[in-house]
């Protein structure tokens, strides 16, 4: 089976995925892992304001099968949260790169985003 | 050691299931999604392979009096052709397993007619070593859970050689492919393949008929909640009685997502003799005990009913987000610890986060607002008596 990966984003191997307009980033999680989750059915974000960093643990999405914690692949502040997906949660499995984005964050450091994989370097990890 | 697979695993690979390790076997635990999965069941139809599930056969003049003695139920209860569902429990009452015992029909043994070497290349095991039992003796068949029917079958024989009992037992567990038919197109789909044979056996009933040409002892029984039919099939014909039903293929998530709706005990998850030692009483299934008959247990169960239960089996509905997990705690307002969960999930049916566990029988019956703490925050939950679902 083949999986989305779109080369406009950066990704961690935890099956994660950023893309910046240059000023902020977004985080969401990849065709892949929704695929590996199956039906996702709960996830918990955090809040406006509230610092992040970098592999460390910023929330956790749920599927009738499995919890899965989230990491994130960058440090900064929380500046959006996609509050849809509370109340449907499926947009995960729907458009995981697109309305199933999960949380916008303000880098703290910039450097950080050209440290993660690309779409080659990912795809090759889930082949 | 390697897992046990069941017949149709090259089958189920090239329908691109996901596999999972369940009780020794790798099994398939998704098709397609487990909503897909679940909804078929419950609207129309999904065919599940169970061939994990153990069959042992138990015959021979004393068989009735070992599986009497090795099960809570009243076994002499039984018919042939009739099902019962039953505990095995250890001295002190607590499950070991929970099985369904089949008396099997007078006359016929139940041999797969496959061709396939004895699992442990013994060709010297001969697959016709049930008797017919001419004699009139009744027969049986129990199904234990995934990964117990050597246990089971040990257990079968040390206490048959205690007591001295002339009783064959038979693990026959890789001789059958085990598939389940359920929901509430299960009977016409049934009859279709079968001439209509298996619209004469009702509810917990069982008998022997064709299922597209294939000999199956099929069973109307199941683990949804829905109707249906369970067919033990030859091993080697399992891929022409599975591929006879043109119905959504479903795996073993969606076959917990259906059992948990209903409220069903999971072995190993919801009781276990080393994590989770309950008694039937105390897992909501003390009506699967005769105390008026002699078996292991008896004797601490009969004290356990006239003393009473700290705790019981329950359901909880969350009324927060959040999905109940195994090993959840549940705790009142003031968080004391009220009990704690074994099951759950979000269910697909009701779109609500639905969980099964062990509560204070005093201070947490059914109707009491609950606490069940996920990830450290208490989320408010009703305390239910299962099945979820109207059934």
């Amino acid at each position: 089976m083949s999986f989305d990966v779109p080369t406009d984003r950066r990704y961690l191997e935890s099956h994660e995925w950023t893309t910046t307009d240059g000023d902020s980033v977004r985080i969401g999680i990849t065709d892949f892992a929704q695929d590996e989750l199956g039906d996702v059915v709960f996830v918990e974000l955090p809040a406006d304001g509230d610092e992040v960093t970098k592999e460390g643990e910023f929330g956790v999405v749920e599927s009738i099968k499995a919890v899965s914690d989230l990491v994130s692949p960058i440090s900064g502040t929380v500046v959006g949260v996609n509050e849809d997906l509370f109340d449907a949660p499926e947009l995960l499995n729907e458009d995981p790169y697109g309305d199933g984005w999960m949380i916008e964050v303000e880098p703290s450091d910039d450097g950080e985003f050209e440290d993660l994989l690309t779409a080659d370097e990912y795809r090759e990890q889930t082949e | 050691m390697g897992l046990r697979k069941p017949p149709l695993h090259a089958i189920h690979a090239d329908l691109d299931a996901s596999f999972t390790e369940f009780g020794g076997w790798e099994m398939p635990v998704e098709f397609d999604s487990i909503r897909t999965e679940h909804a078929a069941v419950r609207e129309s139809a999904g065919i599940f392979d169970v061939s994990h599930m153990g069959e042992l056969v138990v015959s021979g003049p004393d068989a009735t009096e070992l599986m009497g003695r090795l099960t809570t139920n009243d076994v002499t209860e039984l018919d042939a052709g009739d099902t019962q569902y039953a505990c095995i429990t250890d001295d002190e009452g607590v499950i070991l397993d929970d099985t369904m015992v089949f008396r099997l029909p007078d006359g016929v043994a139940l041999r797969s007619t496959s061709s396939r070497p004895a699992a442990d290349g013994d060709s010297s095991i001969s697959r016709t070593d049930t008797p017919t039992d001419s004699e009139g003796h009744p027969h049986y068949l129990f199904i234990p859970n995934a990964g117990h029917d050597a246990e089971m079958y040990t257990r079968w024989i040390e206490y048959r050689d205690e007591w001295d009992l002339d009783a064959t037992v038979r693990n026959a567990t890789e001789e059958w492919a085990m598939l389940a038919l359920q929901g509430p197109d299960a009977t016409d789909l049934a009859a279709a393949v079968t001439d209509g044979a298996t619209n004469d056996i009702d509810r917990f009933q069982a008998a022997f008929c064709d299922v597209a040409g294939v000999r199956c002892f099929t069973s109307r029984t199941g683990y949804t909640g829905e109707d249906g039919f369970e067919f033990l099939v030859p091993w080697d014909d399992a891929e022409t009685v599975w591929s006879a039903f043109d119905c959504q293929p479903c795996g073993l998530g969606a076959r917990d997502t259906l059992r948990l709706e209903m409220g069903f005990l999971l072995s190993g998850q919801d009781f276990d003799p080393a994590d989770e030692p309950r008694t039937p009483y105390e897992a909501g299934v003390g009506w699967t005990v005769d105390l008026d008959t002699e078996f292991v247990g008896r004797d601490a169960l009969e004290a356990v009913e006239r003393e009473g239960i700290d705790e019981r089996f329950r359901g909880v509905v969350l009324q927060q987000r959040g999905v109940p997990r195994h090993g959840y705690e549940v705790v009142d307002a003031d968080g004391e610890r009220l009990g704690h969960l074994t099951s759950g999930t979000m269910s697909p049916t009701l779109g609500e986060p639905i969980g099964l566990g062990y509560l204070s029988t005093e201070q947490a019956p059914p109707g009491t607002r609950v606490r069940v703490v996920v990830r450290g925050e208490p989320k408010q939950a009703n305390v239910v008596t299962p099945p979820f679902i109207d059934k």
